[in-house]
């Protein structure tokens, strides 16, 4: 009881009832949509999830991470790895795949904060290594190298192998989000939070106050990393194949920022809110598109949303937003 | 061919969603199921992102089709809807649903292995017919998928034919190498490709024996190092896997290095026959020769398309990717003609007992086994002559001789 | 150690340090904007794209030659990058890197599908009788385009030096870039200081872009890859330092074609990143550049 009255804490009871109510609408969700709607919005709702995991690092801890698709690649190919070669199902794997991420994280932290590397730098850092792991696992026979990894797609549906259709998925990932969304508010109640706030605020003057400045920057990005490892998971076992030149591609890394920026960095409805705004333009540009017939017409709007956004609302649409509801100054 | 009416009541719909909650979404808008004339066709492409080239290719064929029904005289029309992959399997699988969600009857696509497994997924859980224009990973068929047949060889099809096609042209031209080098662009094609040729090389019983693999970056820009080594193998044959830049600079090197091999084979990978590189290399482009499945010259409905496509698009070079996204529409056709309903079990069922015998691509009648795999489509060798493929074996469907071995960069023959 | 493995050696640093000028020459204009405006250009693989492409129309249907059409895709440039850097980018200076990257990441992206919509995905390249012809010294044997790439980057580089050391304008930047609050007081317009400095960027990207497409041919998707080569070269070289770009350009190229000859080719990248994560590490500024402030 005390945590749950702690994970509330001085929200407005107005927000608590958005929340359940808007809980209560995704879970019936699929009921009333149909199956591309459906399909629509498991994709935003893996955005927000994933968009939601790289916001610790960034917006809680400040470090900019271009290279987020290393840990989700990491985490698919490790538990599509063990079910395709040992029959290991995935709610096993993904402690595996948990693991090897966050290792990775840690590496790629360890690095990054003890050689005081910041912006720019570590951005590049991150890249660096995940254009270092895309190559490695393209040689790598286990995973199948360039040619790739194939899961074999099964009828009927069966929770414990993740084998079954988008309903399961988008359960599956439904509960993957509010997960999120919980752990992060937890977060960012705790001690561990307040310390992020301090650090993202003014790092040198949390480090004279006693801040351990490096182990909480370590327990962001092993958080993020290990987060979304999971993600790759979902998405390995979704698709049902794996390519190393799209699972740690850039373009994946750059997919997986896009949602929280636009959203509002180290805000807790930050990603979702991106994820929605980002996907529901992508989908009526398509549409747009598709009437110009002029290929690429789709790919020019959604540059020039952000490119709108970024110019007029630089803090993201949520901040805005809350405004506008009338819930500034409240939880973010 | 799109229904713009259905676009609009969509786009109302859309913007009232994008940057709001999306609770209590509207019910999709289907359009009004009056039972379609023809049948609907969803072709899925990916005609933006880095597979453009090929999609638009693709698309560009598929365009033609009811034209050259037409000309051959089948009494039937799709009604043929294009969708834009983006070269992305998320947006190939929402793009598939939302095709079926509009009233799709069958779905036609999608070149590239990833984007094709995401819209089976989807033909196989909605129960709608999927026909795969062009796709080699061999899983693709090995998944045991009900709803799909796919009308492309595998990698090792193309491999086992490409081969058997070398002893042919050995035979005929009475030169025999001794020694090959394969080269080969690192990427998901190439990789099957190489693992391909590793595995069959030693049940087939060949005369040459391959010294050495070189494996490049696809994204290299420059590959002197990577050609001077195989140079130094001496062998007498290059196999190359490439795509169509690497291609370009492969040979552009091999003149530069000024090696002359006796032959360059390609073992079923794209590069050396398309137009760009045929129209870049100039006279260093001929005589190279492809072991692809191609376009069979001496097929009347062959003809029929290469003709439209000539007054449609008369810059543009109709090859095989073209050719199998036309057949694969061919195949609706005809399945849509022979179950006489738009019920997907009656078309799939049409569908797997599919035999045409006349079609565009060099081979037997298109039929599909048990796992839904035409196994029927026989490799060709192409060889670039006066700047144009050109089929010269299988012989019966030659269009010219061979020219066997490969004259010198500086020979007389090269204009 | 054969004669054979020490002439394939040679051969490959020849052959890298040819294609090493060309890249320092692209990584340039990126190491100007960087080093004096501290805004990371991701956009930057794109632009040069843009220049390939201005320079093909150039070659196809004025029959110009990319090296004379050069100086006025240069000069177009630097007028765009003026342009741009007084309208878009001079709001974003000092702004945190996140909302840089996402700007300079929509204009990457409308760039890059601009050039889909009007130039069709084809891969477009200039036909020149000089990209099958080498030049040979010795036993080595050099290629004929990147060695008047190279040349040609190399001239380029020269007179950007001479620009930033011997005009006023470019000691002004420099002034501006080492001591942004000094400069002011001083009484320079910085903003106008600035605009050059982009234009000036651009300009080299742009002439990059009109060497590059007489070695490649130009796709629309070409970008992804340069940005990301410009990066590690401009980190390994030493970002706001000119010799650093070009260094760090011969240095990537080389140890590439040196990388290519020993291990498998296909392993090449892994090695330029290997060798990127140890820079960053150990020497974040580089070889050449100054530690940053």
């Amino acid at each position: 009881m005390t945590f749950l009255r702690r994970l509330v804490g001085d929200a407005p009871p107005r927000v608590l009832w958005s929340l359940l109510v808007l809980l209560a609408l995704l879970l019936v969700a699929p009921a009333v949509l149909g199956k591309y709607w459906l399909s629509v919005l498991i994709l935003v709702l893996y955005f927000a999830y994933v968009g939601q995991a790289w916001n610790i690092l960034m917006g809680f801890a400040g470090q900019l991470s271009l290279g987020h698709a290393l840990y989700a690649g990491l985490g698919g190919y490790i538990a599509a790895g063990l079910y395709f070669h040992y029959g290991i199902g995935p709610w096993a794997g993904l402690f595996a795949a948990i693991a090897v991420a966050g290792v990775a994280g840690a590496i790629v932290g360890y690095l990054g904060f003890r050689f005081s590397l910041a912006g720019v730098y570590f951005a590049l850092l991150t890249i660096a290594f995940s254009e270092f792991t895309r190559v490695a696992f393209d040689h790598w026979a286990w995973a199948g190298g360039s040619a790739g990894l194939f899961l074999k797609v099964e009828p009927g549906t069966d929770l414990l192998n993740l084998r079954g259709g988008p309903l399961l998925f988008y359960y599956v990932i439904l509960a993957l989000a509010a997960g999120a969304f919980i752990l992060c508010r937890v977060l960012l109640q705790s001690r561990l939070g307040r310390y992020w706030l301090a650090i993202r605020e003014d790092a040198e003057a949390a480090q004279a106050v006693g801040v351990p400045v490096l182990r909480c920057k370590m327990m962001a990005i092993v958080i993020s990393a290990g987060l979304t490892a999971l993600a790759g998971v979902w998405n390995a076992f979704y698709y049902n194949n794996l390519f190393p030149e799209t699972a740690f591609a850039m373009g994946r890394s750059i997919e997986i920022t896009l949602a929280p920026i636009i959203g509002g960095l180290g805000t807790l409805f930050g990603p979702i809110v991106g994820a929605v705004v980002l996907t529901g333009l992508g989908e009526a540009f398509t549409d747009v598109g598709d009437m110009l017939r002029i290929p690429g017409s789709k790919q020019i709007f959604y540059g020039l949303a952000l490119l709108i956004i970024v110019m007029y609302r630089p803090a993201g649409v949520w901040p805005w937003l809350a405004d506008k509801l009338g819930l500034k100054d409240r939880q973010p | 061919m799109t229904d713009h009416t259905r676009f609009t009541r969509r786009r109302l719909g859309k913007t009232a969603l994008a940057g709001a909650a999306l609770l209590g979404a509207p019910l999709p808008l289907r359009h009004a199921a009056a039972q379609a004339a023809n049948l609907k066709v969803a072709l899925l492409l990916p005609t933006s992102g880095v597979q453009a080239q090929i999609g638009q290719a693709c698309r560009r064929a598929a365009d033609l089709a009811n034209d050259v029904f037409a000309d051959m005289k089948m009494p039937v029309k799709l009604d043929i809807v294009n969708y834009d992959t983006e070269t992305k399997p998320d947006v190939a699988r929402t793009q598939a649903e939302k095709a079926i969600d509009a009233g799709a009857q069958m779905l036609v696509g999608a070149f590239d292995s990833g984007q094709t497994i995401a819209i089976a997924q989807v033909a196989e859980q909605r129960g709608i017919p999927f026909v795969v224009n062009i796709a080699a990973a061999p899983q693709i068929t090995e998944q045991g998928y009900k709803f799909v047949v796919r009308n492309f060889p595998t990698a090792p099809m193309l491999i086992t034919g490409a081969l058997a096609l070398h002893k042919e042209i050995f035979k005929v031209s009475g030169v025999t190498p001794k020694t090959a080098v394969l080269m080969s662009v690192n990427d998901t094609f190439g990789t099957a490709m190489v693992n391909g040729i590793k595995a069959l090389f030693p049940k087939l019983d060949m005369p040459y024996e391959i010294v050495e693999t070189i494996t490049y970056d696809p994204a290299a820009k420059d590959l002197s190092v990577e050609v001077g080594k195989a140079k130094a193998t001496k062998a007498d044959m290059l196999m190359p896997v490439s795509r169509l830049n690497d291609a370009k600079l492969l040979i552009q090197e091999m003149v530069k290095q000024r090696w002359e091999p006796m032959a360059v084979m390609n073992p079923g990978a794209p590069g050396l026959y398309e137009q760009d590189f045929l129209k870049t290399m100039g006279k260093y482009g001929d005589f190279l020769i492809s072991n692809v499945p191609w376009l069979d010259p001496k097929s009347a409905m062959t003809q029929a398309l290469e003709k439209r496509h000539a007054a449609k698009f008369p810059k543009d070079q109709l090859d095989l990717n073209g050719g199998f996204t036309f057949e694969a529409l061919l195949i609706a056709a005809q399945a849509w003609l022979t179950a006489k309903s738009t019920k997907p079990d009656a078309l799939m069922d049409a569908l797997r007992k599919t035999k045409i015998d006349q079609h565009v691509i060099i081979g037997g009648p298109i039929q599909f086994d048990a796992k839904g795999q035409n196994v029927n489509i026989k490799a060709a060798a192409i060889e670039n002559l006066k700047r144009k493929p050109t089929v010269v074996m299988p012989l019966a469907s030659a269009a010219a001789p061979l020219v066997f071995p490969m004259p010198g960069w500086n020979d007389k023959r090269r204009t | 150690m054969t004669a054979d493995f020490l002439l394939a050696l040679a051969q490959a640093i020849a052959k890298g340090l040819l294609t090493g000028m060309v890249y320092g020459l692209m990584a340039l204009g990126l190491s100007v904007i960087f080093g004096v405006m501290r805004v990371v250009n991701f956009a930057h693989g794109e632009m040069m794209v843009v220049g390939m492409y201005l320079a093909w129309m150039a070659f196809e249907y004025l029959e110009v030659s990319p090296m004379l059409s050069l100086p006025l895709i240069a000069a177009l440039f630097f007028v765009a990058g003026y342009a741009l850097q007084r309208s878009l980018i001079s709001p974003f200076i000092g702004r945190p890197e996140h909302q840089q990257f996402l700007l300079l990441l929509a204009v990457a992206i409308l760039l890059v599908n601009a050039c889909l919509a009007i130039a069709g995905p084809d891969s477009r390249g200039v036909q020149m009788e000089a990209q099958f012809e080498s030049y040979e010294v010795g036993p080595l044997v050099f290629d004929a385009v990147r060695l008047h790439a190279a040349l040609a980057a190399v001239v380029i580089a020269a007179l950007l030096w001479l620009f930033f050391t011997r005009t006023r304008t470019g000691k002004s930047i420099r002034a501006a870039a080492d001591n942004n609050l000094a400069a002011l007081v001083v009484g320079l317009d910085v903003r106008r200081l600035y605009a050059i400095t982009f234009g000036v960027g651009a300009a080299c990207v742009g002439a990059a872009g009109a060497l590059m497409i007489t070695i490649i041919p130009v796709t629309p998707f070409l970008s992804v890859e340069y940005t990301l080569l410009a990066f590690v070269i401009v980190i390994v070289g030493g970002l706001g330092s000119m010799t650093g770009a070009l260094l760090g350009g011969l240095l990537i190229g080389v140890s590439e074609a040196v990388a290519g000859l020993l291990l498998q080719p296909s392993l090449k990248s892994m090695f330029s990143f290997g060798l990127l994560i140890l820079v960053l590490l150990l020497r974040p500024q580089g070889l050449l550049g100054r530690k940053p402030s």
